[in-house]
Parts: C-alpha cells; sequence; structure tokens
C-alpha cells in the first residue's frame, strides 16, 4: 500500500500548464529522486503534497488523508509531512535550538524542557551539538540547512519533502548536507527529493523519476535508469550533466 | 487686568502642552492597539476581512482628521449621547491613528520574505501562530522607525481638537492670542514647543531607522 499516492494531477499557473496529468506511488520508506529540467514542474509537484500549491483536477493522499479536496484539515497534514526548502527559511529571530523547539512547543504542546530536550538530540544527530544558541546569520549555508532539516524532523514526519536543498549551496557544503539525508535514508525515512545531484540519486535513492514538460516521462530504479535510459529526453539530460 | 508677560504666556502655553501630549499619548496606544487588529484583518486569508478592513482604513485615511472629529463630536450628539470634547478628540484620533499604523505595519508585514510563511505553515503553524512567532517579531524590527516617524502626525494632529474646544497647545494659544493681541509671538511659541515635541522623535527615527539596517 503506497504512503503517498498522486493520480493523474494537473495544475496550471494561468494560462500555463505545468503539470499535465502526474500519477507517482511511494511507499514506506522510499527514497525517491526526482530529476528534471527546471519548469518541468518537480518542484511545483512537490509543493502539491502538502497543499503549499493547489491544484485543479486529480488526487493525491498521504497517509490516507486526501489532499487538497477541502475535506483534510491542511495542518493535519501537515503533521506528517515535513519539507526542507532550498532556501532553507530558518526564522531568523530565533536560535537553531528555538527554531527546532518552536512547533513542537506551539503546535504539538510538547513541554518546553522536552522539546529542548529532543531539539539537542536532533541537533547532536544533524551534527550540530553545541550550536543550540546560535542565530542562523552565524551559521554556514551547510549548517543552516542542517538546522532545517532537525527543524522538520522534530514534529516526526512520516514523509519528508526536500526541495532542492543543496542548490543554494557552495559547493565544498553539498556533502554535508547529503550525508544527513542519506542517514535518514538509512534509517527507514520516506523522502522525496527534487534534486541536482545525479550521484546522490544513483547512489541513495530507491526510485528516480524523470520529468519532463509536466508529466513523469521515465521512472524505475535510479541505476537501471541512469545506465539505460528509454527515451532520448532521459538520455540527453543525462549525458548534458557530464 | 493681568498682565501679559512673556514668562506668563510661555508658562500658560507649556501648562497646555501637557494636555497635548497626553491625549497624543493615549491616542497613539490605543491607535495602536486597534490597528494591530486591523492589521490581522488586513492580512489574513479570509476576502471579507481583507475588503471589511480596507474600506476602514479607506475612510479613515480618505477623509480629513477634523471632519472625523466633527462626526464624532457632534454625530454623536444626535444620538442623545453626550460626548465631552476630550473623548470625542481620544475616538477620532484612535481610528485615525488606527487606520495609519496598520497600513504602516502592512507594509512592514509583507516586507517579511514569503519563506518565512511557507516554512512555518509546512510546520502545521496556525494563521495566527505564524503572525505571533514568526511574522510579526520579524516585521516589528522593520515597523520601529516608521512608527516613531508617524507619532510625530499624531501629535500634530492633535491640534485639531482645538477646534471642538479640547484645551490643548493650540487652543491655549487662540485663548492667549485673544487675550494679548500678540499673534506672532504667540503662535511663534506654540509652533517652537510643537517642534520641540516633535523633531527629537524623528531624530530618534532616523537613527532607528540607520541602525536597525546595519543589524540586517
Amino acid at each position: 500500500m503506497s504512503l503517498v499516492s498522486i493520480t493523474d494531477v494537473r495544475k496550471s499557473f494561468g494560462p500555463v500548464e505545468v503539470l499535465k496529468g502526474v500519477s507517482m506511488q511511494v511507499k514506506r520508506g522510499d527514497v525517491v529522486a526526482i530529476i528534471g529540467r527546471s519548469g518541468s514542474g518537480k518542484s511545483t509537484l512537490l509543493r502539491c503534497i502538502n497543499g503549499l500549491e493547489s491544484f485543479q483536477s486529480g488526487s493525491i493522499s498521504v497517509d490516507g488523508l486526501e489532499v487538497g479536496n477541502g475535506k483534510t484539515d491542511l495542518r493535519t497534514l501537515r503533521r506528517y509531512v515535513g519539507m526542507v526548502f532550498q532556501q532553507f527559511n530558518l526564522f531568523p529571530h530565533l536560535t537553531a535550538g528555538e527554531n527546532i523547539m518552536l512547533a513542537p512547543t506551539v503546535v504539538a504542546k510538547t513541554l518546553k524542557g522536552e522539546a529542548r530536550h529532543v531539539a539537542e538530540q536532533l541537533l547532536a544527530k544533524v551534527g550540530l551539538e553545541g550550536k543550540f544558541d546560535a542565530y542562523p546569520s552565524q551559521l554556514s549555508g551547510g549548517q543552516q540547512q542542517r538546522v532545517a532539516i532537525a527543524r522538520a524532523l522534530a514534529m516526526r514526519p512520516t514523509v519528508l519533502l526536500c526541495d532542492e536543498i543543496t542548490s543554494a549551496l557552495d559547493p565544498e557544503l553539498v556533502n554535508e548536507v547529503l550525508r544527513v539525508v542519506e542517514q535518514l535514508a538509512s534509517e527507514g525515512m520516506t523522502l522525496m527529493l527534487v534534486t541536482h545531484e545525479m550521484r546522490f540519486a544513483r547512489d541513495v535513492g530507491t526510485k528516480l523519476v524523470f520529468m519532463h514538460a509536466g508529466r513523469v516521462h521515465e521512472e524505475g530504479p535510479p541505476r537501471e535508469l541512469f545506465a539505460n535510459p528509454q527515451t532520448p529526453e532521459l538520455a540527453q539530460f543525462v549525458s548534458g550533466l557530464n | 487686568m493681568a498682565d501679559f508677560t512673556f514668562s506668563v504666556i510661555l508658562n500658560n502655553l507649556l501648562w497646555a502642552a501637557r494636555w497635548t501630549v497626553l491625549l497624543s499619548l493615549i491616542a497613539f496606544v490605543s491607535g495602536g492597539i486597534v490597528g494591530l487588529i486591523v492589521l490581522f484583518g488586513r492580512v489574513s486569508d479570509h476576502w471579507a476581512l481583507r475588503l471589511l478592513t480596507a474600506g476602514y482604513i479607506e475612510f479613515f485615511q480618505g477623509t480629513p482628521l477634523l471632519m472625523q472629529l466633527f462626526l464624532f463630536f457632534f454625530g454623536v450628539a444626535l444620538f442623545g449621547i453626550e460626548v465631552s470634547p476630550w473623548v470625542a478628540a481620544w475616538l477620532a484620533l484612535t481610528f485615525w491613528t488606527s487606520a495609519f499604523l496598520s497600513e504602516i505595519w502592512r507594509g512592514c508585514v509583507e516586507a517579511v520574505p514569503r519563506g518565512q510563511w511557507e516554512a512555518s505553515s509546512t510546520l502545521a503553524m496556525s494563521y495566527f501562530e505564524q503572525m505571533r512567532y514568526v511574522i510579526l517579531p520579524q516585521a516589528a524590527r522593520i515597523a520601529v522607525a516608521p512608527t516613531v516617524g508617524f507619532s510625530v502626525q499624531v501629535i500634530k494632529g492633535t491640534a485639531l481638537a482645538s477646534i471642538i474646544g479640547f484645551v490643548e497647545l493650540t487652543k491655549a494659544g487662540t485663548m492667549l492670542n485673544n487675550a494679548t493681541f500678540r499673534p506672532f509671538l504667540v503662535y511663534s511659541l506654540v509652533a517652537l514647543i510643537y517642534f520641540c515635541l516633535c523633531f527629537p522623535l524623528s531624530w530618534y527615527a532616523k537613527r532607528l531607522e540607520g541602525r536597525l539596517n546595519v543589524a540586517r
């Protein structure tokens, strides 16, 4: 049974149709890497899953909760769906620790002491012990992104959406973030990543989705797809990378 | 007949200026509270709330403060409720101030990057939680300088309350002029006192602007 089920989703921004009937099934523990040119609709698809974007037709469900039909409260849905952004979007007026503690204390009504304990554990998990009191502006991009991952994890999501989370980082900082994601994958977290890190997609992904012109153009096991693309578009995309 | 020396005139004006200060303070504080409420409606997701608050803002920004004072002073009396100049001035200045402050603050809220709304909403926070914990703390930093700057407008706005008979600095000036027939002296002093009240505020607002811009 699929954890995330996407069926024939269509989405337009004004006259421009960005998603032209996308379907996808994601099982618990899957690590789905979504690749494709900019404008192919990959980020929009990701943002539809937690209701940041609405869509015109089709259906998306996460763990049995229907998205975007008005029956499911978005806040309920979002407690199960975590998200990490390209631009980190940490709260600049709060310390790293407070960033992580905010939603658990405010939304989940966890006691301060307990939330703090969890935040410290999560910071250690992403390799940032001792940075609890640092403000985002005092951290490097890679460190900020790891705090953002810890912040999303603090709500114990069943699926984590990562929207080009290494694209805004200096090259030497990319790996520290990818290592954290890889560790999450090995622990069985369900992940959906829009990414340009092809090596990562091949080595860590359990499933590769190539999006092209608003559709899923090709999908399958990453190694097979990279080694043996079935469509000229993917072949061109893969060869254009090197 | 009493002799109006320079010091008597100045003393009377300074004495009356405390009412200007008091009225400004009260109007600013209550206007700020109402303004905050209007702001929540103005930036909410609910179209009816947005429309209602936009209408409110347009009305109080689009009519002269003097007309608003008249409406509260004379208008309410039509319903058989006696309104003192104090109360009328307080009410009119409160609503007028709230309309401008909420619009200033709306700009500050909209200056907070969209990513902050997105990040907080993906953490399942409600609109009020987002505003309270994420957006307003950041908007407040940007809002301090223009808000302090606007307080100058409130102080000058209180002068109009003289027309409905509230004895503050301007009204005291008019009365002293009637008694002394020395308009140039009296109104120069009145203007000077207003300037002494307002200038430190605008200077402070400028300084704040510089400091907060450097900070981030």
